[in-house]
């Protein structure tokens, strides 16, 4: 699957599109499919995401989880901070 | 310690202004990213992993009470209660807003701060020894030189979009405290026949392709250090290489013309410069130098340190370090707890540095490259209770230049361009070596982690490094050994294949068993590095 993510354009917070508006947890991504390219140029246009990009994922028990380590720790927020975490439950590394 | 005159307090307020009116028209849409990326970036505003990062400028390091707590006062306002002091002698926060940023930089003007030419292609922020001032082996104080410069490349017009960014650093005691040949311009004042000069080095860095600069001046005169400067440039900015960004660092042109091809070049274009008389007036170097004297020493005072408490003596002999006026000792306050992350310090241990830099140490501090605090001026008497209340504060860690004093870069945890995670590994290897209490048998041992080639973490300069890469979506750490940022510098080489977060932390521990099992009198782990050679090193990892 796909995801489509960048970071909120005033906070500068991590979000991800929903498939209606965007959200700070990657559990609440919809898979793009192909329309992520139009929708990247859409929303981008519109100011609501900065440097927005496309990335892979796959779907697991708790939701779309990012296939990349550098994507899995964008959606849980620093792995050395649990009080500033997003999801302490993101897998970081693959099992 | 210097302080803004009129015209450097009129720029920096007036870049407050005019970010302030780019950040808002970039929020109502009027500017599209593309456009606004480089003007943010020129005023130390990044988009990092998860939100915007912004980069403060701490000139050489040197900051009084008011501005740390002004440090503070940000981290607790803006951010998320806590900063980040880095290997450039800076501070970073990585939770900012753009709609708070430019209230941020007028926060910093408020105490002569800001964030400009923290990114980009131009000069950076001015390093130096973090000793400057009081090191009784030093020539001078190389800060005043190291002011002229950053006045001088301050919005200089021909050097705000060189080839790729560049970073000087000015020492001027033999024992190099700064990285200083691994800079793009190193200057080591020196004195000659009572004249004050310096040797100028040029062409070293760091990341992918690591060089140790060549000197390419034995001798300048003081009067022309900046016109010096200014020639070599100039050269970089005729000759550098602008079309590929990986190739664009003065290092590469150096190492490609030669070291006296480069010189030759650049002596030809100061020999024009002489024509100009673009030399400062002795008259400013004199100006800022005032700034810098120290006349608040007490005389007459007790030159003992009452030692009955192990635990204060402990962190006298690892923390605390010779100063040249009697009395007087250099505090080193390590922000490398056990578990910790390096360089980090909350909002509250921020402030309170501050109020301790006022109460114990003449209301100056200097961040060291090393991501620690120094208090520069602390009278021996005043030892023991300064110890304590650091203590209470969880920054009494008695390691400094130790293997658990380990320099990290915030790598994947925090970093956009980073490969694997440096933090973890970090506390790691602390833990481990606090389990197994070897530190102190160990003695000196410099670790320095980055998360990617760039190298922010100095791991080409650590005797032992540590580099973080990307094995196909997986963290993989290569070891590197014999690494020096020291007068004695030296690139570290790689082991052989690399390991897991764990892998390599038992790697470390058999390096260092070997390092204990086969030193000769007092030897540190990287000489007997040196004199053994890799080989044994590999065997022992590798098996």
């Amino acid at each position: 699957m796909k995801l489509l993510t960048g970071n909120d354009l005033a906070s500068g917070d991590v979000i991800w599109w929903t498939g209606s508006g965007w959200s700070r947890h990657v559990g609440d991504a919809a898979d793009v499919g192909d329309d992520g390219d139009a929708l990247l140029a859409a929303e981008s246009e519109a100011l609501r995401v900065n440097a927005a990009y496309i990335i892979d994922a796959e779907q697991s028990p708790s939701g779309p989880l990012p296939s990349h380590i550098k994507e899995r720790i964008r959606a849980s927020g620093p792995t050395v901070r649990a009080d500033l975490a997003i999801n302490t439950e993101i897998p970081i590394v693959r099992a | 310690m210097y302080q803004y005159d009129n015209y450097d307090q009129a720029m920096v307020d007036a870049r407050v202004e005019e970010f302030r009116d780019q950040a808002r028209r970039r929020l109502a849409g009027e500017l599209t990213e593309d456009q606004f990326k480089p003007l943010r970036l020129m005023n130390g505003l990044y988009l990092q992993l998860h939100a915007y990062m912004l980069r403060v400028a701490i000139p050489y390091g040197t900051l009084s009470g008011r501005q740390m707590r002004m440090l503070g006062h940000i981290a607790r306002k803006y951010d998320r209660d806590y900063g980040h002091f880095t290997t450039r002698q800076n501070i970073q926060y990585n939770w900012i807003r753009l709609e708070d940023a430019a209230d941020i930089l007028a926060d910093l003007a408020s105490v002569e701060m800001h964030a400009i030419q923290t990114s980009g292609n131009c000069i950076r922020n001015i390093s130096s020894d973090q000793y400057a001032g009081v090191a009784a082996d030093e020539v001078a104080d190389p800060r005043p030189w190291a002011e002229l410069l950053r006045q001088w490349s301050s919005f200089h017009p021909e050097f705000s979009y060189l080839p790729r960014k560049f970073k000087i650093a000015v020492i001027a005691s033999q024992q190099d405290r700064a990285a200083m040949r691994l800079h793009d311009i190193g200057l080591e004042l020196v004195q000659r026949d009572g004249v004050i000069g310096a040797r100028v080095f040029v062409g070293g860095g760091m990341g992918r392709t690591p060089m140790v600069a060549p000197e390419i001046a034995p001798f300048i005169t003081e009067d022309e250090i900046v016109s010096y400067v200014e020639a070599c440039l100039r050269v970089y900015n005729r000759y550098g290489r602008r079309d590929n960004k990986y190739k664009a660092r003065i290092k590469i042109l150096v190492h490609e013309l030669g070291a006296d091809e480069y010189r030759r070049q650049v002596e030809e274009e100061f020999a024009h410069m002489k024509t100009l008389g673009l030399n400062p007036p002795r008259e400013e170097l004199a100006r800022i130098a005032a700034h810098f004297a120290s006349s608040a020493y007490e005389t007459g005072i007790s030159d003992e340190i009452d030692r009955s408490d192990p635990d204060f003596a402990l962190w006298v002999d690892r923390n605390v370090v010779a100063h040249k006026q009697p009395g007087y000792a250099i505090v080193n306050i390590s922000l490398k707890p056990i578990g910790g992350i390096p360089g980090d310090a909350s909002a509250d241990q921020i402030e309170l540095m501050a109020d301790l830099a006022e109460r114990y140490s003449l209301n100056e501090l200097r961040v060291t490259h090393a991501q620690n605090i120094v208090l520069p001026y602390v009278k021996k008497a005043d030892l023991y209770t300064l110890w304590q209340q650091l203590d209470e504060a969880g920054l009494g860690a008695a390691n400094i230049d130790m293997v658990t004093d380990i320099i990290a870069c915030p790598g994947l945890d925090y970093c956009s361009l980073a490969n694997a995670r440096s933090i973890p590994v970090a506390q790691k290897i602390a833990q481990r070596f606090t389990d197994n209490g070897k530190e102190g048998v160990i003695g000196e041992l410099k670790l320095k982690i980055s998360g990617c080639i760039n190298a922010c973490g100095h791991h080409h300069a650590g005797h032992i490094g540590i580099l973080g890469v990307d094995r196909k979506g997986t963290e993989n750490y290569q070891l590197l050994l014999g690494g020096s940022g020291a007068e004695d510098a030296s690139l570290g080489q790689i082991t052989g294949p690399g390991f897991d977060e764990d892998g390599i932390v038992d790697a470390i521990e058999k390096v260092t068993d070997l390092y204990l099992a086969e030193r000769q009198g007092e030897e540190r782990f990287l000489d007997t590095y040196r004199r053994l050679g890799m080989t044994p090193f590999k065997e022992m990892i590798y098996g």
